[in-house]
């Protein structure tokens, strides 16, 4: 089985956030990037996939941000190949804007399984798993939490969760794309020197895109960091005050007798 | 993925007896001293006696898979004790590890995550590397980053992850600043250019992460003029004295209590003020028994006037190790859940037998882990967990209330 995984940037919260001069837009030049958490997950049930049988696994990813080091700890990871889809802009790739340089990239490979992690911290207008299987013609499920690979090479078996605490086992025809919420097992961890002799020995196939980008519906006119609340009480004094006041308040509520 | 084969754990002794500290392990004659002084060898599947016995005769394939494998904090006793000299806690434990991770064994979860918070933003503690110098906000004594204003110093301040973010230790770090300014010493600190020396993870085995900011370090050492470095880490110290040289990263350095005690001349007139306390002292592994730093901290604190020192019946190099280091901060739940313990919750004991009112440190990880203990211990309130320079900044008044 020949599985392809996405695998984003995406900033980095542990740098607090700020908007550039056009007042619409994130300042990436204040902002670093990691992998999105669920790609990672895709990237490990890949793995796990391709150990529990036979197949490969191809990386593909937009060259943006700091995609290089995700790349290379993937290919440290286990990935067979590693493709690298030109990006061109400046601004951050939104979902709907990926997904054709994304699917066309993918066309190419033509993959039986295509693992997308199910949401990332900054889609704006869509999600990607989706926008990707609509371009390429193929089924989609989401929100999976594990797949296994059916004997007959022709089809997976997924876990999904609904609502109302209902877990269900789908099985799923491929070539699919499926949005990964989490892997079987959490992304294993691999040597930093694993990732150094991936360094010198990966060499990354890089495509370009004639399609263009997808269109977006929407149109950003204005970010701002969220308006702090006005109702927000800040105690003061000693602590034995604000203790007191503390007291007070939690009675007031009604919730001391 | 996972198999190794018999002859596995020969060679990896046999390339041990060639390349590394202290003598072959091919040479341990089964004494046992080892396993008898390791303050979690009655817990390990393996300890060293057994690892090394595994490993001659059946392969490396139950070591590897072993829980045990990732139980030692890095505390030297069996190193020193050895009568062979075999080299266990810094060389035969991290090459272990390495082989493991190397073959897919997945270390501790919590340690993970450690590992990529110093790769990627060059601290334990996930922080973001530009609030390096949060510490030093409304400080008020100057504090030079040499970031941005490069020049000649006498002392390049190696401030250090904890020191540097964590809260319970910024009083420390903050004092520290104080005790150089006041001593007139001319210092920097790297700020948001500092990173992590990496000794817990070169002890863990994470070999190439440790290369990676040997390399990092090296750049960043290279553009700064300075005398000396002082560290407030043991584990720092450790490794900059004795594996950066191995990459040719090789500067003067001291850590704190080394740098201070060489100054007891200078230091004695600014003690003004007493510490009325019995204070007990708990000996570091890296810079105490295993660098041989016994006396330093003690003349610091006999310098305080008020200061009566006592002592707890393991100390020097008998001292219990903390169970902070080689990675062992994060290792605790692994450990407890391997029917280990925090070594930390018995040394408190240790200390509150001696009656001190006081438990002195010179290590970042021992505070919030002797604070812990104490809490876990009922002691909160009685017996106090204080780094030296706490004492002798206040002695000094110099100090910011750290209470309780």
């Amino acid at each position: 089985m020949n599985i392809a995984v996405i695998l984003r940037q995406v900033p980095d919260l542990i740098e607090p956030l700020e908007v550039d001069a056009s007042g619409a837009a994130l300042d990436l030049s204040a902002a670093t990037f990691v992998v999105n958490e669920t790609d990672d997950h895709a990237l490990e049930q890949a793995l796990l996939l391709k150990e529990s049988g036979r197949g490969t696994v191809t990386v593909v990813a937009l060259d943006f941000g700091e995609v290089d080091n995700t790349l290379y700890t993937a290919a440290a990871k286990g990935a067979d190949r590693i493709v690298k889809v030109a990006w061109e802009q400046t601004q951050a790739p939104s979902p709907h804007a990926a997904a054709a340089p994304l699917a066309e990239a993918l066309r190419t490979l033509a993959p039986d399984l295509v693992l997308v992690g199910v949401q990332a911290h900054d889609e704006l207008d869509g999600v990607l798993a989706p926008l990707l299987a609509t371009r390429l013609g193929l089924p989609y499920v989401g929100v999976i939490r594990g797949v296994k690979a059916a004997a007959d090479g022709r089809t997976v078996v997924v876990c999904k969760e609904f609502p109302g605490a209902v877990m269900a086992r789908l099985t799923v025809r491929l070539p699919a794309v499926l949005g990964i919420l989490g892997a079987d097992q959490p992304p294993r961890y691999v040597p930093v020197s694993r990732i150094r002799a991936a360094m010198k020995s990966t060499r990354f196939e890089e495509v370009s895109h004639a399609a263009g980008l997808g269109p977006s519906g929407i149109a950003v006119t204005r970010m701002a960091p969220p308006p702090a609340g006005a109702r927000a009480e800040m105690l003061t004094g000693s602590e034995a005050e604000v203790a007191q006041r503390i007291t007070e308040l939690l009675a007031e509520k009604g919730l001391l007798k | 993925m996972i198999a190794t084969q018999g002859r596995q754990g020969l060679e990896l002794l046999e390339e041990l007896s060639r390349t590394g500290d202290g003598k072959s392990p091919l040479g341990c004659m089964q004494c046992g001293l080892c396993a008898a002084s390791c303050p979690l060898g009655d817990v390990m599947e393996f300890p060293p006696r057994k690892l090394i016995l595994e490993a001659m005769s059946r392969g490396l394939d139950r070591v590897l898979a072993s829980p045990s494998l990732w139980m030692c904090v890095g505390c030297y006793t069996c190193s020193l004790r050895c009568p062979r000299d075999i080299e266990l806690t810094d060389r035969l434990w991290p090459a272990l590890r390495d082989r493991a991770m190397q073959q897919g064994f997945q270390p501790p979860a919590e340690l993970q995550e450690t590992f990529q918070n110093v790769l990627k933003y060059g601290n334990v503690l996930g922080k973001s590397p530009r609030q390096r110098l949060d510490w030093a906000k409304d400080l008020d004594v100057r504090v030079l980053d040499l970031s941005k204003e490069p020049r000649p110093v006498e002392v390049l301040w190696l401030v250090g992850c904890y020191p540097s973010y964590y809260p319970r230790n910024q009083v420390v770090t903050r004092a520290f600043a104080r005790i150089l300014t006041e001593l007139g010493i001319s210092w920097g600190v790297l700020g948001p250019k500092e990173k992590a020396i990496g000794e817990c993870d070169r002890m863990f085995g994470e070999e190439g992460l440790f290369e990676t900011l040997v390399e990092e370090n090296r750049k960043i050492l290279a553009q700064q003029q300075f005398e000396r470095i002082v560290t407030l880490d043991p584990h720092a110290f450790r490794a900059l004295q004795n594996f950066y040289p191995r990459y040719g990263v090789w500067y003067p350095v001291e850590h704190y209590t080394m740098f201070l005690a060489n100054r007891l001349e200078k230091l004695r007139p600014l003690v003004v003020r007493p510490v009325e306390a019995t204070v007990t002292y708990h000996d570091n592994c890296c810079a105490g028994r295993r660098a041989g730093c016994f006396e330093p901290p003690r003349a610091l604190l006999q310098l305080i006037p008020g200061v009566k020192l006592v002592e707890m019946d393991r100390n020097r190099e008998n001292a219990l190790c903390c169970g902070g280091g080689g990675g062992g901060m994060w290792l605790d739940a692994h450990i407890v859940a391997q029917g280990g313990r925090r070594l930390s919750d018995l040394r408190i004991l240790q200390a509150a037998q001696t009656g001190a009112d006081i438990l002195a440190v010179s290590c970042p990880y021992e505070l919030s882990r002797f604070e812990d203990a104490a809490k876990v211990a009922g002691l909160e309130g009685r017996l106090k967990v204080r780094d030296i320079i706490e004492l002798l900044a206040e002695s000094m008044d110099l100090g910011e209330r750290s209470e309780p």
